[in-house]
């Protein structure tokens, strides 16, 4: 067994001195690598950055609600009282039709006009303001509901669709960022394999001789395959070197933006988990397309 | 040691390489097998290491039955056959020494067993002085002769050679053939393809003879001229 671990280790950094040795080649293969991975790496860092943004905005959120027009000025007052007790909101005021009548004329520039009409159209308001711990879209709508359940409220409108319509976009572009990355895992795949095919075409001589003096199938995949493995792994870790300079250099305009909003956001970059997975990915990749490209050269030699 | 069968082999267009082939060599025997380019020779060495399989017919080589050796098991079968080829087959990227401590490398044969190993191996073909050298700074004879000690460097009682001194001058094909006389005298079944009747004259061994395919000539050293 330990004879067998020494094999390995042996193979491991025989194969870490023949990448040194063609270091160019190996570079321009990680780089390769490396900008492949890059590019599903940031883009889902700038989803996960973008929901960190939207959370905070639902905080924000106001819930209007339309009372039915025959509610009288009393009533209102007394709804917008008992909806004050509830816990989860912040503050309630009061919009009467009046009051809405003389903000609409000021706005619209319908003035004239609007004086023509026989009774004011627009129904009493109340504006909602939920408390900060409602944050995911699904506690205000909840929210939302309980305040429709009154009766005399006739709509109640969360000035928050955009909000969810943001989150609707992110799962999508989610979903996106995820067949993305299926295709250019696959492009590793094949940028491995083609290297790794290179390099055993470049050795089928060698690779003969192997077989024919004894050597296994697994001798002789063995050190292409710490190859693939090795520039994987290297390519994924330029790939999170890549991104974390592409967000070193955002950040000081989005701080500064963040800053404007009087909002604390800064961007993110990978944790160690996010890191280790990576770079697991990308092993994993240089593995399988090495492990492809031998499998063909060593299935050729086989007796018929 | 080597038996064949009735064996045959067709490669795939409808060529018959063999045909119907039967033959024995005894553990510890000498032989020859020679024939025109093209009779068959090399097929049926390529057929005795595994590296093709007969079409038909039975074949026992060291005790195993050849078509019963899986895919996986080849491996563990070739490291009981020597091969010496007329191209030598060195890796020009390595030293003698490592060329031919490359079988018992990819045995597994631990460091310390393997560089007694090499140079015991080095010394019998005469060479020990000449480890450190790659390929190309050695004659063709001497190349052979890096080829002959990698394919008995872990002792294996089987050794064939495909026209090892086929680019080789007579003088070098004298010693070389002596070589393989020497590992014969020591227990090791050796069969060497050759069409150099200089040699199977010399040397009076069996001599197993192809035509197209056919054995025509299976004759015993008492009745060769």
């Amino acid at each position: 067994m330990t004879g067998y671990l020494l094999r390995h280790l042996q193979v491991f950094f025989y194969t870490l001195g023949q990448l040194t040795r063609a270091p160019i080649a190996s570079l321009l293969t990680i780089a390769v690598i490396a900008i492949t991975l890059a590019l599903p790496t940031g883009l889902y860092l700038l989803i996960e950055n973008v929901q960190r943004i939207s959370t905070g905005l639902d905080g924000s959120a106001k819930i209007s609600l339309f009372l039915k027009a025959d509610i009288d000025h009393a009533t209102a007052e007394q709804l917008s009282e008992r909806i004050r007790q509830i816990l989860e909101v912040a503050t309630v005021e009061y919009i009467s039709p009046k009051q809405a009548m003389a903000e609409f004329k000021r706005l619209s520039g319908f003035g004239e006009t609007l004086d023509t009409l026989a009774h004011n159209p627009l129904p009493p308001l109340l504006i909602v303001q939920p408390s900060r711990t409602l944050d995911t879209p699904q506690k205000l709508d909840d929210l939302v509901k309980r305040l429709r359940a009154n009766g005399e409220v006739d709509l109640a409108q969360l000035d928050l669709q955009w909000v969810k319509r943001l989150h609707g976009l992110l799962q999508i572009a989610r979903r996106g960022v995820w067949l993305l990355s299926v295709s250019l895992a696959l492009a590793v795949v094949l940028i491995i394999g083609n290297t790794i095919r290179l390099a055993v075409l470049s050795r089928r001589e060698e690779i003969e001789v192997i077989k024919l003096v004894g050597g296994t199938n697994a001798f002789i995949r063995r050190p292409f395959l710490y190859t693939g493995l090795l520039q994987g792994t290297a390519g994924a870790l330029a790939a999170w070197a890549l991104v974390s300079l592409c967000l070193s250099l955002l950040a000081g305009p989005i701080g500064a933006v963040a800053d404007l909003y009087a909002s604390s956001f800064r961007t993110e970059g990978l944790d160690s988990y996010g890191i280790a997975i990576l770079a697991g990915v990308g092993a994993l990749l240089g593995w399988l397309g090495s492990r492809i490209a031998v499998g063909r050269l060593l299935g050729s030699l086989e007796p018929r | 040691m080597i038996q064949f069968n009735n064996v045959s082999k067709r490669y795939a267009g409808g060529l018959d390489a063999l045909k119907n082939i039967s033959f024995e060599l005894a553990p510890a025997e000498m032989a020859f097998l020679t024939g025109h380019s093209g009779a068959g020779k090399s097929t049926l060495l390529k057929l005795i290491t595994l590296i093709e399989r007969p079409t038909r017919g039975q074949a026992i080589v060291n005790n195993q039955n050849l078509s019963r050796v899986t895919r996986r098991r080849i491996p563990y079968f070739r490291r009981d056959i020597g091969i010496v080829f007329q191209d030598y087959k060195l890796l020009h990227d390595r030293t003698a020494y490592d060329n031919v401590a490359l079988p018992l490398v990819v045995a597994g044969v631990r460091d310390k067993d393997i560089g007694r190993r090499v140079r015991a191996a080095l010394d019998k073909v005469g060479l020990l002085k000449k480890e450190r050298a790659y390929p190309v700074m050695l004659s063709g004879g001497e190349q052979q002769r890096v080829g002959i000690a990698r394919a008995v460097v872990n002792k294996p009682p089987i050794l064939l050679a495909d026209e090892p001194t086929g680019n080789l001058d007579q003088a070098l094909s004298d010693e070389i053939m002596d070589l393989f006389h020497d590992f014969n005298q020591v227990g090791v079944t050796v069969l060497i393809a050759t069409h150099d009747h200089r040699q199977v004259q010399r040397l009076g061994k069996h001599v197993l003879e192809l035509k197209r395919g056919e054995m025509i000539n299976d004759s015993s050293p008492g009745s060769v001229l």
